[in-house]
């Protein structure tokens, strides 16, 4: 019977499932960057396991119940179990509360200032505006002030951070709410309007990453995006000067032909521009 | 195979299973208008919230189509109405647009119609029948709950020609998250439209609180002699305890959404913090305000009108499946425990949707215990529900195949919530595809397919005839296949991280190889929303044309199965005496005879027929 068939198909979920675990590993064969993000990975993995064996039995034992009494004459007259309930009960139960307090540790150390892994530097304050991220540097060799400075340097969607160490950025909103989010490091955060919140990551392996808004923000929400470029701290921290000499050229002076000559052409590779 | 045997007439004495003799053979009959329009019947105000929420079903419906579309076909011309909406673009829906577009899908299947399919429609058509009552308490309040709707609709609908060009609907998403919802000025969208949005979700609040109020008086005051509380069908229940969730959860919606407006019109600062340049104006504001304030007023409602959203299909599931398996509900009082639990924790909930908004992470940490603890009693259920299902004589029809989807849905749909709950998985999956996948799961896959079981299973007690089993059976088949073809890849989506409301994922790197993945859904969608002109099809063609049911085609044991089908004004020929609880389904007491005892027979009655 085709109703029968198609019901079948209701463990065939069973036969999906492992599809996207396969596919996990395949789009993101790529394990996080971040140290917390692949501490997120194994939490999601720990989730998926447990979840997967309650969805498997689940499924089957609800096709069992369908199926195993097929073309049976009468009905069981059975209004319930108590021991069976408290069993069913009490074992999700202390599997939820595992679930639960397992979790704690990594969120503590993504949002709990005291938690935060030793050494995080304050590299950058990122404002985020309708459809793109400002970037306030400090100048080099400056700590990160509250407040703009006039020596600061900015940048726009383009975030430069050593690899290697954890660092801090202090998300802003300038008009509506935005969420800074990286998901190679499976990180996000809301930016606020009116506060200031810090957001630490920290980048194993150099190279660029994308840097997304994930809160509607307005009609260009899709195209906020940005890159968040991690090299190691001496190339990082040589990127910064050029960058700094850069911006604070006035076009006129030649005495320095080296230095400029070495810069990489940043504003041809502006990608701020993108549609 | 399910079995459509002749009603049992004999068991209800003095029934007149073709008239509507006995108790209000008295009433005038009123005319046309006061019957089918202006009705204060609780049975035709369920019957037009239902034929109402339908139609929106399927302009909610149109609204996914079109998102899908551009997902798949990102900058492609729509087909159909593309040209006729967006002449400037040829045919191409617009970003802004866009935002629109899922803003209204979301606004138009939440608020316009899970929520009032369930309460205002099945809620309306159950609760006095169920109860054996001849009505609702305030049958005048209950026509203005229906009647308030329509401004609600007008509203919504009006907020598109607002701002005097078709192209500017609201476009902050359903959630209207200030600032985006609070600065006239701020997007394409946010002007006029959205206030008259926020007019719009204003009236459907009071439509609902109308409901509620009422739902609770009738089940409170107004049940038959012998109907005891524990002696409720679970629909009644999950009713009940609906309508004390939108009692007190939704004022506070109400309240925000006035807040909002004052916001907005009169320029007070509730949600806009101190210092913000709005857009055209000089000076920061003074205000203090916080946007956060705005999310936990609006989730403490939309997180209990998530189970506002479920629990009545949840209890009409239950009756569901006691009656097509010929069982006893697996543990009732358990799943009225559970079904509480559900809703006591719904309310200390509300803080998951905001693990990543920036709110002290502290509260990030008590809202996830709470939140993963709620599973607990949606497991109960689902094991309570493959209990019931267990060692029963199934009958394999449209409305057990569709419960039994349900369940199986309600399984996925609550373990991904499971990762949502866990708030460092969470900040990878916030706002991707994962949540997506997730609540159309919960949404769609269990209320929806519970809705589809009950449509099919009251609907001989609605019109008096029975829908069609092989249109039935065919409208699930092709529904459930392509359900899963749409919102199974979702959370593949999701793992791969691509964020919700983008209009273009594409261009970013990391999602260019989804765009396949997202066409085989687009068209799975496609193939779903085709497939629901089957139900449409079946309804109207099995109301004009379908075999006459009698009055209890099922077999069932509710007291709604004595009245007449349809059942007169009044509901019964006379007021029923309830002696037992609704699932005695295969009692040994009348056994071998029949595998049915109905609430309202006498215990003498099968004592003679047992003899």
């Amino acid at each position: 019977m085709a109703a029968v068939a198609v019901l079948a198909a209701s463990p065939g979920l069973g036969w999906w499932f492992p599809q996207s675990y396969v596919d996990e590993a395949g789009a993101g064969s790529l394990e996080s960057v971040n140290p917390l993000g692949r501490e997120i990975d194994h939490l999601f993995y720990v989730i998926l396991v447990i979840c997967g064996v309650v969805f498997v039995l689940t499924q089957i034992g609800l096709a069992w119940a369908l199926f195993g009494a097929a073309g049976r004459s009468r009905a069981r007259y059975l209004h319930g179990n108590h021991v069976l309930e408290v069993v069913w009960t009490l074992i999700p139960a202390a599997a939820l509360f595992f679930i639960a307090f397992y979790q704690m540790g990594a969120w503590a150390k993504f949002r709990v200032e005291s938690y935060y892994p030793e050494g995080v530097t304050p590299v950058a304050e990122v404002t985020a505006r309708m459809y793109e991220w400002r970037i306030r540097y400090p100048a080099p060799g400056k700590p990160l002030m509250d407040t703009p400075q006039p020596d600061d340097l900015y940048a726009v969607n383009e975030l430069l951070i050593p690899a290697g160490q954890p660092v801090l950025i202090q998300l802003r909103s300038e008009d509506v709410q935005h969420s800074f989010s990286l998901p190679q490091f499976r990180i996000k955060q809301d930016a606020l309007p009116g506060q200031r919140i810090p957001v630490w990551f920290q980048a194993d392996v150099p190279g660029e990453y994308v840097l997304l808004c994930q809160e509607l923000c307005g009609w260009g929400h899709y195209k906020m995006g940005g890159v968040v470029k991690a090299a190691p701290p001496e190339e990082h921290a040589a990127a910064m000067a050029a960058f700094a000499a850069e911006r604070r050229s006035d076009g006129v002076t030649v005495e320095n032909d080296e230095v400029t000559a070495a810069l990489p052409d940043t504003d041809s590779t502006e990608p701020g521009e993108r549609n | 195979m399910a079995t459509l045997s002749p009603p049992a007439t004999d068991a209800f004495p003095g029934g007149d299973p073709h008239g509507a003799s006995g108790a209000h053979a008295g009433h005038k009959r009123p005319g046309f208008l006061r019957r089918y329009v202006f009705s204060t019947d609780h049975k035709v105000i369920g019957m037009q919230f239902l034929l109402t929420t339908l139609l929106m079903l399927f302009v909610g419906g149109a609204f996914a189509l079109a998102i899908r579309w551009q997902l798949a076909y990102p900058w492609e011309p729509l087909p159909i109405l593309g040209n006729a909406l967006f002449p400037t673009t040829g045919g191409r829906i617009t970003p802004e647009f866009y935002t629109m577009l899922f803003t209204m899908h979301g606004t138009v299947m939440v608020f316009l119609v899970i929520i009032p399919i369930l309460a205002g429609a099945f809620g309306n058509f159950l609760i006095p029948l169920q109860i054996g009552a001849e009505d609702m308490a305030f049958p005048k309040l209950n026509m203005a709950s229906y009647w308030i709707y329509w401004p609600a609709v007008f509203c919504f609908g009006y907020s598109y020609y607002a701002a005097g060009n078709f192209a500017a609907g609201p476009s902050s998403g359903w959630t209207a998250y200030p600032l985006l919802s609070a600065l006239p000025d701020a997007n394409p969208g946010t002007g006029p439209a959205q206030s008259w949005w926020l007019y719009g979700l204003t009236l459907v609040g009071v439509s609902s609180m109308m409901g509620s109020v009422n739902y609770l008086t009738t089940i409170i005051n107004m049940r038959a002699p012998g109907m005891t509380l524990f002696r409720m069908p679970m629909s009644i229940w999950g009713m009940f305890i609906t309508a004390i969730l939108q009692a007190f959860a939704l004022p506070v919606l109400t309240a925000a959404s006035l807040m909002l407006i004052a916001d907005r019109e009169l320029g007070t600062c509730f949600f806009i913090p101190t210092g913000q340049l709005l857009p055209g104006e000089d000076a920061a504001t003074i205000g203090g305000g916080q946007p956060l304030l705005w999310q936990h007023l609006f989730w403490f409602y939309s997180h209990p009108a998530v189970y506002i959203m479920l629990l009545p299909a949840m209890g009409m599931v239950s009756d569901m499946l006691a009656c097509h398996c010929r069982k006893p509900l697996f543990g009732y009082k358990p799943m009225i425990y559970s079904m509480t639990a559900i809703a006591g924790l719904g309310f200390v909930v509300w803080g998951h949707h905001m693990f990543t908004s920036g709110m002290n992470p502290a509260l990030g940490m008590t809202f996830m215990v709470s939140t993963v603890l709620i599973a607990l009693p949606s497991g109960i259920k689902v094991f309570n529900w493959i209990g019931t299902i267990w060692g029963g004589k199934v009958r394999f029809n449209t409305v057990l195949l569709n419960c039994a989807a349900f369940v199986s849905m309600f399984i996925t749909g609550g373990l991904s919530g499971i990762f949502m709950a866990a708030v460092p998985v969470d900040v990878y999956f916030h706002d991707t595809y994962f949540i997506v996948a997730h609540f159309h799961y919960i949404l769609f896959g269990a209320t929806l397919f519970g809705v589809f079981a009950a449509i099919h299973h009251w609907f001989p007690k609605m019109t008096g005839r029975s829908m069609s089993e092989g249109l039935g059976q065919l409208h699930f088949g092709i529904t459930f296949l392509a359900f899963h073809g749409v919102f199974f890849p979702m959370h593949m989506l999701g793992m791969a991280g691509m964020p919700r409301r983008y209009a273009d994922p594409y261009v970013h790197p990391p999602f260019e190889n989804l765009l396949a993945l997202n066409e085989f859904m687009t068209w799975c969608a496609i193939v779903m929303g085709a497939a629901q002109l089957l139900l449409v099809a079946n309804f109207f063609g099995s109301w004009a044309f379908g075999k006459k049911a009698g009055r209890n085609p099922w077999l069932a044991n509710g007291l709604e199965w004595s009245a007449p089908s349809p059942p007169p004004h009044g509901n019964f020929d006379l007021p029923p005496v309830c002696y037992r609880g609704p699932y005695e389904y295969s009692s040994p007491v009348v056994m071998p005879d029949r595998d049915y005892l109905p609430q309202d027979e006498p215990p003498e009655m099968h004592a003679v027929r047992g003899a």
